[in-house]
């Protein structure tokens, strides 16, 4: 489905073990791309009152406070997870196979951009996208989403996101050379004794056939708010036309034939 | 830190911190707090380094830290002191670092009394005056001059060193190699902490032995020849009623622990601003000009060669402090100041008394301090007491605030919480409040001084809008304009401003002077007008001016070395061409004991410094701390003088013996070696001494400022920054991007608590003090955990500080709820642990409302 970009594929690999839960890519981002605040709302969800990806918030961090066992110790530890969420920019691009004004279109990157002149609003791609990534932008109507910073990468310049990033947890560059350096690291994480390391969308072979943005994670995906298996909507389109051709076929065929009978 | 090593800044950068195998993170939340320095702990943890963080909460420095130790807020130095106990218990020091560069043999006066032996009190204390006489705590048979920095309390009292090392001459005459001697200084520093074992850390702190135990034996293990251990702590150490003796206990701790001087370990002090370290260099404090030279006090000085004689030891690099002080007097007062005029020293403004911020604003109540000028800074928010604060500032007669906002400080007038309350009416003030528009640091070219000591120039990007102004554009033209009213007047007392060098090449439409100029004036010239490159080239005859001595060398060769920046992959990890670090462009003090005596590195895995025997010279890594060319075995004439007085083996140059103080003979007001006090608001009982809390802290009884007593307020309550907001606030209420990540005051409770207290999570919860209440809401979090101490359950309230009663986020002021109890040596305010209640539902609103 996607085009062969012209430039090496790019994109983000957000290692959960080194964000420090700053919020400078949540920053960053609405910054360099000029989006507007997204409501000043106390949630009480941990320290993230952000809550998740929408059309005005393009990075969000999660923050998970949970009660592990401690076997060194005589009380129960805590675990702070923190993980800055972010579009997958997918292989198979839902929000935009969906697209009917063809304002979503796949970057000599092999990003997947909202063109904000093109789109008209009607927020097929809101519902389409598995998660829950791109939304419409209230007052404006329009679909918004994370760009991968694609005026920063035709300068020649790394995401707001990543450059802001302390820690590295944020890493972008070649998509080939980032599944290399993760897998190394969840290699290494394990000699170290943290065996929950895993990646999260690191391979071709998912319902969304390789994601742009993906993720080393140390819990499964449900409890940082991600599928746990996305799906691209539009994978078994196809199949379910020729379903639902089939069954249309069949209903006309029944009708006939009770009219035929009818008749007799 | 300036009285246990002889400089007072942090004694290590942090990408130093990269090759510490072992830190512990304490009085900081440095991951929310300094996010980028941050990154260089995380460095050292990817290369196996232990990461321990000691907390009342559980924060985002917790979160990635090998281990979290949970401890009640005000118990640190019963922590600290149960580390010291267990180096020395378990012969754990580092003995030949310890011997050699620490002052752990020198014999003190026999009439020195312990908390030991006086139940929590060291020997010479007046009850009367609420001080000590600390003659007894000196050098057997070396009576210390008085020594430098606060002169605040002249006479018999609380003679106290401010920011730099106290003062002595020379090696103390009685001393023990052995370490043996009963009144020597280990074996008094044996004695004092023996009690402080796992069991009593238990009892005082909350934190189970065994956490303990994994701590202190996590400290030892990754110390030594081979490895090192670096702490870092922020203002969850200083703000206290004994702050400075928290970090005091650090000091000993790594002196001990042979951590000082050598890379991967020091004490790494985090700043709260931008600049503040740069605030205190060339300082904005009332106690000290430039360079920690100590103000002058009004009666006991009354020339410059008393004031040095009393203030400055004749050995250590402080012997030259009369050049430093005499290249100041001529770079403010140029040709006027002459060795006929004893340099313009009568000049120099003196003091009488306590002066700092907190005296200021009782002064305003008590109605003899008229006017404020306030350069962002928002007492009204980010003060402790901040509602006394707003009281005070409605008795002035004028107020000048200049900011980048409208801040709650000067708009108290009409929106403070007491005029909705009805304790205040806007007609009823009458101070007339002048807000002018501040430009921001992208408006304006200048320096920051950041927590490393390291100074960067920082270049306009776009000229300031409207009606905003630099500081510097403020402070030149008020100074100019003052001048100019002065042109005609023959008093005397307007001679120090006439006289004054006021000069600077003005530029541009709005005459902005120039910064660059300024720096050139703090860097120095000599006669010829050449930029100086070095302190040790400022003269004592009046033929160089110097505006910081310590900064000297930041405009060497004419060049704005400040501006440079060299990327760290074009140079080593050093990267001495970024910026410029004082003093002498070091970014790790005491670089000289990361070799040994004889000037070897200690090992090959932490070589940092050492002596080229071949050249005859230091070097290394880093510009060594220590006379270039001074060999290992150099040993002083009798009556060496200044930096010639310090043998070739005393790392620690600053000082007059040449090491590290474990035990401090003078400096500081509140005792010679740390102890655990409680906080002055504390719902446990000091489980070390009869003496419950510090007896030197200042406190003020007035009705302004009623104190906790009683069991009414059974919490502790502390107060803390988070990541998504700045200090008090108005650089980040203001902006969306900031204040939508936390949009409201809130307050962590631990789920037990709430379940006592019937707290909703995402609620409303009041919190009280004998000072006001205010709200916020509730956050329930596991993150706060109640601790057990001496058998019962302490609670603890987390509170962020950031909020106020304008900008696009708005809340109740933390600091409301705080008193004025003060630490005594740096009058620094405890907000780090108070008690408090806490109750569901919002505050009363009083006034109209009811």
């Amino acid at each position: 489905m996607a085009e062969s970009g012209t430039e090496r594929r790019v994109g983000f690999f957000t290692d959960t073990t080194l964000c420090i839960g700053c919020k400078a890519c949540e920053v960053a981002c609405k910054e360099w791309n000029d989006v507007p605040a997204d409501g000043f709302d106390f949630l009480g969800m941990s320290y993230d009152n952000t809550g998740e990806l929408s059309a005005d918030s393009w990075r969000h961090v999660a923050f998970i406070e949970q009660v592990v066992p401690d076997a060194s110790a005589s009380e129960p530890g805590l675990r702070w997870l923190m993980s800055s969420d972010v579009c997958k920019h997918c292989t198979h691009a839902a929000c935009l196979d969906v697209c009917p004004t063809g304002a979503i279109f796949r970057t000599e990157f092999d990003t997947v951009v909202v063109q904000a002149d093109v789109c008209n609003g009607c927020g097929y791609c809101v519902s389409a996208c598995p998660f829950g990534v791109i939304g419409q932008r209230e007052g404006d109507g329009r679909a918004w989403k994370c760009t991968m910073c694609y005026d920063r990468l035709h300068g020649g310049l790394e995401p707001a996101c990543a450059k802001a990033c302390p820690t590295a947890s944020i890493q972008f560059g070649p998509l080939d050379e980032l599944r290399i350096r993760a897998r190394d690291r969840v290699e290494e994480l394990h000699e170290r004794g943290v065996s929950s390391a895993r990646l999260y969308l690191d391979g071709d072979n998912d319902g969304i056939g390789g994601a742009g943005a993906f993720f080393l994670l140390l819990d499964e995906p449900e409890v940082y708010g991600l599928p746990p298996d996305p799906v691209v909507p539009t994978r078994d389109l196809a199949s379910a036309w020729r379903a639902a051709a089939a069954s249309g076929v069949a209903l006309v065929a029944g009708v006939a034939l009770a009219f035929a009978r009818d008749r007799r | 830190m300036g009285t246990s090593f002889g400089r007072g800044g942090a004694t290590t950068f942090q990408q130093d911190l990269q090759f510490s195998d072992c830190i512990v993170i304490m009085g900081s939340n440095m991951a929310e707090c300094h996010p980028v320095g941050f990154q260089w702990v995380m460095e050292a943890k990817e290369r196996g380094a232990t990461v321990i963080h000691v907390d009342p909460r559980f924060t985002r420095t917790s979160a990635v830290a090998d281990v979290f130790v949970p401890l009640r807020a005000g118990s640190d130095i019963a922590f600290l002191g149960g580390i010291v106990n267990y180096i020395i218990a378990n012969g754990r020091e580092f003995r030949e670092y310890v011997g050699r560069y620490t002052n752990a043999g020198t014999i003190i006066e026999d009439e020195f009394r312990d908390t030991e032996d006086l139940d929590g009190l060291f020997s010479g204390w007046d009850p009367e005056q609420r001080a000590y006489d600390n003659t007894s705590w000196q050098y057997k048979d070396m009576p210390t001059a008085a020594s430098a920095g606060s002169r605040e309390v002249a006479g018999a009292h609380g003679q106290a060193a401010g920011s730099h090392g106290a003062t002595h001459a020379g090696r103390p005459p009685h001393s023990d190699p052995t370490l043996e001697h009963p009144q020597c200084v280990f074996q008094i520093l044996k004695r004092h902490f023996a009690r402080y074992t796992p069991e009593v850390v238990e009892d005082a702190c909350g934190v189970p032995r065994d956490l303990f135990v994994r701590v202190a034996e996590a400290l030892c293990a990754n110390s030594g020849p081979e490895r090192t251990s670096a702490f870092c702590y922020a203002v969850g150490w200083t703000q206290h009623t004994v702050g400075v003796q928290y970090i005091r206990t650090a000091a000993i701790i790594q002196l001990l622990l042979g951590n000082i001087g050598r890379p991967g370990g020091g004490i790494m002090a985090l700043r709260g601003h931008a600049s503040i370290q740069g605030s205190t260099d060339v300082p904005t404090l009332y106690d000290i000009l430039p360079g920690y030279i100590p103000q002058p006090h009004a009666r006991e000085h009354q020339t410059l060669d008393r004031f040095v004689e009393e203030d400055a030891a004749p050995t250590g690099y402080w012997g030259n402090m009369k050049a430093y002080t005499v290249s100041l007097l001529k770079a403010w007062w140029g040709d006027a100041a002459t060795e006929q005029n004893d340099f313009r020293f009568d000049y120099l403004p003196r003091i009488t008394g306590d002066h700092s911020t907190y005296q200021s604003v009782l002064g305003m109540l008590d109605g003899w301090v008229h006017g404020f000028l306030l350069l962002g800074e928002n007492p009204a928010v980010g003060s402790a007491h901040s509602k006394l604060h707003r009281r005070a500032l409605a008795k002035l007669d004028w107020l000048v605030v200049r900011d980048l906002y409208e801040v709650e400080s000067a708009s108290f007038w009409y929106d403070a919480p007491e005029i909705e309350s009805g304790e205040l009416r806007t007609a009823d003030i009458a101070t007339e409040v002048f807000l002018l528009p501040a430009a921001a640091h992208t408006e304006k070219p200048g320096t920051f001084t950041n927590t490393q000591r390291l100074l960067q120039w920082r270049h306009q990007a776009v000229e300031p809008s409207g009606d905003r102004r630099s500081d510097l554009w403020f402070a030149y033209h008020l100074g100019r304009i003052i001048r100019e009213k002065l042109h005609a007047s023959t008093l005397e007392r307007d001679r120090p401003l006439l006289d004054l060098t006021w000069n600077y090449p003005v530029a541009g439409e709005t005459e902005d002077p120039s910064a660059e100029a300024v720096l050139r004036e703090i860097n120095g010239w000599d006669d010829r007008d050449q930029p100086l490159s070095s302190y040790t080239q400022l003269k004592d005859d009046g033929s160089t001016a110097c505006g910081c001595w310590i900064y000297c060398g930041c405009y060497a060769g004419g060049v704005n070395q400040v501006a440079r920046r060299k990327p760290a992959r074009e140079q080593s990890w050093v990267a001495p061409e970024w910026g410029w670090a004082w003093p002498a462009n070091r970014r790790l003090l005491y670089n000289r004991a990361s070799a040994s005596p004889s000037g070897e590195p200690w090992s090959a895995r932490k070589q940092y410094v050492w002596w080229d025997a071949a050249r005859r010279e230091w070097t290394g890594a880093d510009v060594p701390d220590f006379d270039l060319h001074k060999p290992p075995d150099y040993e002083p004439d009798p009556g060496a003088r200044a930096g010639d007085a310090t043998a070739g083996d005393e790392p620690f140059i600053m000082q007059a013996d040449g090491v590290g103080w474990l035990f401090a003979p003078a400096g500081l007001v509140d005792g010679p070696l740390p102890a655990h006090y409680e906080p002055h608001e504390s719902p446990v009982t000091n489980p070390l001494y009869s003496q419950q809390a510090n007896p030197a802290r200042d406190l003020f009884f007035r009705r302004e400022n009623p104190y906790n007593d009683g069991d009414a307020y059974p919490f502790v309550a502390t107060t803390y920054r988070v990541t998504e907001h700045h200090t008090a606030g108005a650089m980040s209420r203001t902006l969306a991007h900031l204040a939508e990540l936390q949009p409201a005051m809130f307050c962590e409770v631990s789920p037990e608590l709430a379940r006592q207290r019937g707290l909703q999570h995402g609620g409303w919860a009041t919190i009280s003090t004998a000072r006001t209440a205010i709200e916020a809401r509730v956050l329930v979090t596991d993150r706060v955990r109640p601790l057990r101490v001496q058998g019962h359950t302490v609670h603890q309230v987390g509170l962020p500080y950031h909020w106020g009663t304008r900008g696009l986020t708005t809340g109740d002021a933390a600091n409301d709820l705080f008193p004025l109890a003060l630490d005594p040596n740096v009058h620094i305010q405890e907000v780090k642990a108070a008690t408090c209640d806490i109750r569901p539902g919002r505050r009363p609103r009083g006034g109209r409302d009811g």
